[in-house]
């Protein structure tokens, strides 16, 4: 469910998302009530749908770094008188470190990025839901192509960083959870 | 009794053999008890069904009065509210903490100062005082082990579960590391179920010790008793059928041990052991003669009288008795016809000093 969004068109999420969060779907419906604001158009709005749209993006990561934990680790912390709780977070959460952070690093550069979505939810508002992406796409539709490039080369430079600093992690932390001896038959 | 620990569940996984286990561990000073089987005989899902970390299909365990599961009345006490340690195979350190972290790990319930005598304890009693900045990745074996005995000790545990403790070493670090740790759970005072399938270790290491063979507890008892008379072929064949003597060393110099068994006096290659001993003997390193004029260079020869004979394939084990000891030997048919062994017949058992193993007894 969660991985949804990555095989479904960006335009047909967003619509969904705008009839849910608009004022007659159900959740647009409670927050209104609830806080006497619409969701649909705003930046409010848009972060729920990129929260939606980019989740798997740093589900997966943190899933496969969190399984990838030795079983061993979690049990000598459950002897050692560990609540579960503590075991995630001294345990589990300190070995998945290089799966964390691609993941938060992979969901940012996505969420940047994101078109389709922010199109339908966001509405394009100068100031309050144009992304850099739509301004790029603005720029280009108004023949300024000086500015287009300028938001791209910056755009560029972020992803080659993010890149970077992704794979360097992966390179200082192979596999940390191994470091320990051999597993016992 | 109060404080004794009693055992008795099935635990059946699809597809397999069930392991049932009926142990009783009377409590006490800390005795040892070892739980011997050969591998796949189910004794590492004893001890995690002890430690909580695997839930047996039926059965109750209680221990000090305390109990940690009771199918019937639906009660699964989980592994983290037992204060039982369990020493894995592989250690399981964590390899993101420090030595002195891991050490540590098992004690975030008690304040900062207690936490820090109670680490620093346990870091000299097993010698890590030096070792505490490291990280495990940068350890030998040995170290290795001894941190996660350091860690499991740390806590006080009420119980403590040693699974094949040595069995990750090599053979000289294990030689060592097996004489000290006899000394340090006697030192702790803390029960402990020791599991091993190597017969050395359990007489070096246990009190007691129950016999697993085939997913169930054959026999249990003081380590000699079993040693000395199994319950069951099973469990013969499982400890062996060669003969195991309790000793002491009575002299020593030269290079060269006299260990005194059941009034006999033995010589064998001192190594470095005084006091109480068991003595192990391989049945093939047992040369039978029938006068004992002869000349040679073994340092033994034991007089001794047949009292059974039986066919082991090619060879025939001859079990003699000499004086209150009882030895086994095995020989060849051929030797058997030359020397007429038959029940009753009055031989010497012949033994190289060198094939004498003794092993430090609690």
């Amino acid at each position: 469910m969660v991985a949804l969004p990555i095989v479904l068109p960006p335009t047909v999420l967003g619509f969904y998302v705008l009839l849910l969060l608009g004022p007659n779907g159900p959740v647009g419906r409670a927050v209104e009530s609830l806080f006497g604001t619409r969701l649909p158009f705003t930046f409010e709005g848009l972060l729920v749908a990129s929260v939606l749209y980019s989740l798997p993006f740093a589900v997966q990561p943190f899933a496969a770094s969190f399984a990838a934990v030795e079983r061993t680790l979690l049990e000598a912390a459950a002897s050692l008188g560990c609540s579960p709780l503590r075991t995630f977070f001294r345990v589990v959460l300190p070995l998945s470190r290089a799966g964390v952070v691609t993941g938060l690093v992979l969901s940012f550069a996505h969420t940047l990025g994101e078109f389709g979505v922010v199109l339908m939810v966001g509405g394009n508002i100068p100031g309050e839901t144009r992304t850099v992406s739509v301004a790029i796409y603005d720029h280009v539709q108004a023949l300024d192509y000086a500015s287009a490039g300028a938001t791209s080369l910056v755009l560029l430079g972020v992803s080659f960083s993010v890149l970077a600093i992704t794979y360097a992690l992966q390179r200082r932390t192979p596999n940390a959870w191994q470091t320990a001896s051999k597993p016992g038959s | 009794m109060a404080d004794s620990l009693e055992a008795r569940f099935v635990r059946r996984f699809r597809g397999g053999p069930a392991i049932s286990a009926d142990l009783v561990l009377p409590g006490g000073d800390g005795p040892v008890t070892v739980l011997f089987g050969p591998s796949g005989s189910g004794k590492t899902t004893v001890l995690r069904a002890l430690a909580g970390l695997d839930r047996p299909d039926e059965g109750t365990i209680v221990n000090a009065g305390e109990t940690w599961l009771d199918t019937r009345r639906g009660v699964f006490v989980p592994a983290r509210h037992r204060g039982v340690s369990l020493l894995f195979q592989s250690y399981a350190l964590f390899p993101h903490l420090t030595v002195r972290e891991n050490v540590a790990f098992g004690l975030h319930r008690h304040d900062r100062a207690e936490r820090e005598r109670k680490t620093a304890r346990a870091l000299a009693l097993l010698r890590l005082q030096t070792l505490g900045h490291r990280s495990p990745s940068e350890l030998s074996g040995g170290e290795r082990q001894r941190v996660a005995l350091a860690r499991a000790i740390a806590s006080s545990p009420r119980l403590l579960l040693l699974d094949e403790p040595l069995s990750a070493l090599d053979a000289p670090t294990r030689e060592e590391l097996r004489g000290e740790l006899r000394s340090l759970l006697r030192q702790v005072g803390v029960p402990t179920i020791v599991v091993t399938h190597d017969r050395i270790e359990a007489l070096a290491l246990g009190d007691r010790m129950a016999v697993m063979v085939g997913g169930r507890i054959h026999q249990q008892g003081p380590v000699g008793d079993v040693f000395e008379r199994p319950a069951d072929h099973e469990v013969a064949r499982c400890v062996g059928v060669d003969t195991v003597l309790a000793g002491r060393v009575v002299a020593s110099g030269d290079g060269l041990a006299t260990v005194e068994s059941h009034g006999l006096r033995l010589t064998a290659v001192d190594r470095g052991l005084a006091g109480d001993v068991w003595i192990l003997l391989r049945a093939e390193d047992v040369v039978l003669e029938r006068d004992g004029g002869t000349r040679s260079s073994a340092r033994n020869h034991l007089p001794g009288r047949v009292t059974a004979v039986t066919s082991e394939g090619p060879l025939v084990r001859v079990a003699l008795s000499s004086g209150e000891a009882r030895l086994s030997a095995l020989v060849t048919r051929a030797s058997r016809a030359d020397l007429g062994l038959e029940e009753g017949a009055d031989v010497f058992a012949v033994v190289k000093a060198p094939s004498i193993h003794l092993v430090p007894r609690a």
